[in-house]
């Protein structure tokens, strides 16, 4: 039952513009950079444009896809209209307001920061304003899937909270909470100085407070690829989900383990204890947990699709799943991508095997794959899936969109393989210029120019599937019926106290932000003389 | 479902979360701070409280003893935000007067052909900067060094307003035909050179570096010998020093006679 259409769609076409609008940059970044390019312009306008893909694929995009669905969620699994709507048309205005304030001081070069500010790096305050902006847009839509879960919860004492909702939910708390470290590191250390109210910044808490929000952000961005996972895949291939509990404790310990764990990024940072960022790494290894027990879920829910198909053998039944269908090839894609993205980070969360590829771009390489390619296909799949439902009309070249969904994990794999792999050789990120004829990076061209192709092809498989949507738009009205999710093997009639609501896992969440981050960011905070003077970027004189 | 208390030990879930929850952050404190930092014989720590201490990043005082002090004067100017403000006209026009005994050298509106540096449209705070470094000797020169000796700092400002207020006047020898180098548009990553276009005005400009547009090809090729020679040594952190030392004297010469014929 989606009855406010318009807000949904609203959001997932700001959406897909913006992503479209980035795709654009990141091709041309990849290609300025390569030795295909002859060196003949300003470099300020490379890091121009990595701030803008960065903030825009960043914060914008997954923040409104994320938005988009947690509103058709709130409406589909609850079966009633949403709580709030006027308060999500204010969200996302602020949200859309807020992308074209942080732009403009990029698109002007006043703000060339990156989209992780890079502190004592400072650049025009609109930047950082519009990027509030966002992240105060994306806070009424928390608030608003709180007020929505514990109102449906209100009104039905006795049946557990429907799995999509649960699940839309942790990520909006996950979101909350981890979206306060960067809101911190703004309003507290990088407005001041923008604004001239101070000249220097605390650099070392400032970038402590930017990792609170940095990895668990890649998990906000994920959770709508796992709803879709665990409730678009199996009723899309025409099975069951084989489990409702263990996708409620994946969740879980997303909201749990997904946040305190940050200072991994920081690990060649001189300003956190060794004794920390081993305690960080640990408790990264653990956010593998939810990623195996989904894949383990996932494709048993496959499994069960297939052999109720006819499917047979130990292995045998994977060829007797519906390959044609868009959803199943997404998916299978996505787990791949999954696959090579998370041992990339295994490697990326050990504090010895990090110091290989620390600051590489392997690093580039390694999150490209995992958001870009693992996250963003089911992106796609959400919104094939959710498509006719919200327009009314048919969306149904199932050609046109498995030609863009391989094209995509195609494009995606010919683009990070390459980056991977000069990340070990050495080569440092964020840089404008490499001087390919110098014999000691020479070897790297090749590569290099691969990683080109790979996004020449991504930005094929991106116009490809924004055709299909606006096709879509423009396809005779059908009625495609009602928005289903998932069903269970065992369809949860009464299930424990702690899978149906988050008052523990939130207290668990704060508590071990408390136990990891507490002593770093007090530390820093106590100890005088840790600032140093800002370093003012497209400053006026 | 509402009947079952949920902050009880006498629910499974709380007490199974919790209790795996804070073994986990017990284990790995014990092992990041304690028995980590232990085992590494090059730590030489003193007990267990060291160990902690110095695995959570508890600063230690620095050891006593004499430091190295250079056998120079080094800048001791602070480049802030306010030094970036447009200054006031009264402060423009105390400059002016003021700037009558530097006109000698550096021409009555600025721009002189002695090849002694133009000043007209300069930033002030490279001005300012660059007395400062003067008065206070980090940077010595023989005719400057005694006319900034007696400035105060509001004169210091008062000239920087002034020469800053002044329009660029394009230099005779300005060239547009003359090709950037590589060296102002790429540097030479390898080399640690980076472009002197993306401080020096061409690409971009960074709060505190000059605008070397029109200066004499002679005065710049001066400045970076001095640079990579170590005669003059008011950059701070080295920064001009480490990448004057890294250029060939032709890319010296190319940068100089680039920026000379620029407007």
């Amino acid at each position: 039952m989606l009855i406010n259409k318009r807000l949904i769609l609203a959001h997932f076409w700001l959406a897909f513009a913006v992503f479209g609008l980035a795709l654009v940059l990141g091709a041309w970044q990849m290609f300025e950079r390569s030795p295909l390019n002859a060196w003949h312009f300003d470099p300020e306008f490379y890091y121009r444009s990595v701030t803008a893909h960065g903030s825009a694929m960043g914060y914008v995009f997954p923040t409104l896809v994320a938005m988009g669905f947690g509103y058709a969620i709130t409406e589909a699994s609850l079966e009633r209209p949403l709580i709030g709507v006027r308060w999500a048309w204010a969200g996302f205005l602020l949200v859309a307001v807020g992308a074209v304030v942080a732009m403009a001081p990029v698109s002007l070069g006043l703000a060339s920061v990156l989209y992780t500010f890079y502190p004592p790096m400072v650049g025009n305050p609109f930047y950082y304003i519009g990027v509030v902006m966002v992240v105060v847009g994306s806070w009424v839509w928390v608030a608003l899937m709180s007020i929505n879960f514990v109102a449906w919860k209100r009104d039905n004492p006795d049946r557990p909270v429907p799995l999509a909702m649960f699940a839309n939910v942790a990520g909006s708390y996950l979101w909350g909470w981890t979206a306060v470290g960067a809101a911190l590191e703004i309003l507290f250390q990088i407005l001041p100085v923008a604004l001239g109210l101070r000249s220097t910044i605390d650099a070392g808490l400032a970038r402590v407070f930017f990792s609170w929000t940095l990895h668990a952000i890649v998990y906000f961005w994920l959770i709508p690829t796992y709803i879709a996972y665990y409730t678009i895949f199996p009723r899309a291939i025409g099975g069951r989900l084989f489990s409702d509990a263990m996708a409620r404790i994946s969740f879980i310990l997303f909201v749990v383990v997904a946040m305190p764990i940050g200072v991994h990024h920081l690990f060649a940072d001189p300003q956190v204890g060794a004794g920390f960022k081993f305690m960080h790494s640990v408790f990264t290894g653990l956010v593998t947990l939810p990623t195996l027990l989904t894949v383990f879920t996932i494709a048993a829910s496959a499994e069960i699709a297939s052999r109720l198909r006819g499917g047979r053998g130990a292995f045998g039944w994977v060829t007797a799943l519906p390959w044609s269908n868009p959803i199943m090839l997404a998916t299978a894609l996505s787990l791949v991508m999954l696959g090579f993205g998370g041992a990339g980070g295994i490697i990326n969360m050990s504090y010895q095997l990090d110091s290989t590829i620390h600051n590489t771009q392997w690093i580039t390489g390694h999150f490209h794959l995992i958001f870009g390619g693992a996250i963003v296909i089911m992106y796609f799949a959400i919104a094939y899936d959710l498509w006719p439902h919200l327009t009314g009309r048919a969306l149904d070249n199932f050609g046109l969109m498995r030609t863009q969904l391989w094209l995509w994990f195609i494009g995606m794999i010919v683009t990070t393989f390459p980056w991977h792999y000069v990340g070990i050789l050495g080569m440092p990120r964020r840089m404008a210029f490499y001087d390919y004829a110098d014999p000691a990076i020479s070897p790297q061209a090749f590569a290099v120019s691969m990683s080109v192709v790979g996004a020449l092809i991504l930005l094929t498989s991106g116009i490809l599937f924004l055709l299909i949507l606006i096709r879509g738009q423009m396809a005779p009205l059908y009625e495609a019926g009602a928005y289903r999710f998932s069903v269970a093997v065992h369809v949860p009639t009464r299930i424990p106290v702690a899978l149906n609501s988050f008052g523990l896992w939130l207290a668990l969440m704060v508590g071990l932000t408390v136990v990891n981050y507490g002593y770093p960011i007090a530390q820093l905070m106590v100890l005088k003389d840790t600032n140093v003077p800002a370093v003012y970027v497209g400053a006026t004189q | 479902m509402s009947e079952q208390k949920l902050f009880s030990l006498r629910n499974p879930w709380f007490a199974a979360s919790v209790g795996v929850t804070a073994a986990i952050a017990i284990l790995s404190a014990l092992l990041g701070l304690i028995w980590l930092p232990l085992a590494q014989p090059d730590l030489k720590l003193a007990g267990i409280w060291d160990a902690i201490c110095s695995a959570a990043g508890v600063p230690r005082a620095a050891r006593e003893g004499p430091s190295l002090q250079p056998d120079f004067k080094t800048s001791s100017v602070v480049v802030t935000s306010e030094m970036l403000r447009r200054s006031d006209p009264v402060s423009i026009g105390r400059g002016a007067t003021l700037a009558q005994r530097c006109a000698i050298c550096h021409g009555p509106q600025g721009v002189s052909d002695a090849n002694s540096p133009n000043l007209a449209g300069q930033y002030a705070a490279v001005i300012y900067k660059e007395l400062n470094d003067f008065k206070s000797g980090a940077r010595v020169n023989a005719v400057m060094s005694p006319f900034a000796a007696n400035m105060t700092n509001q004169e210091m400002l008062d000239l920087a307003a002034y020469y800053a207020y002044l329009p660029r006047v394009p230099s005779n020898r300005a060239d547009p035909n003359v090709p950037a180098p590589p060296v102002v548009t790429t540097g030479s990553p390898m080399r640690n050179i980076p472009p002197c276009g993306a401080c020096h005005g061409d690409f971009d400009t960074k709060a505190g570096s000059p605008w070397l547009g029109g200066q004499s090809t002679v005065y710049i090729k001066a400045q970076l010998e001095a640079f990579a020679s170590g005669t003059r040594h008011n950059d701070i952190s080295q920064q001009m020093r480490n990448i004057a030392r890294q250029m060939t004297p032709q890319e010296v010469e190319a940068a100089a006679r680039y920026y000379e014929a620029q407007p």
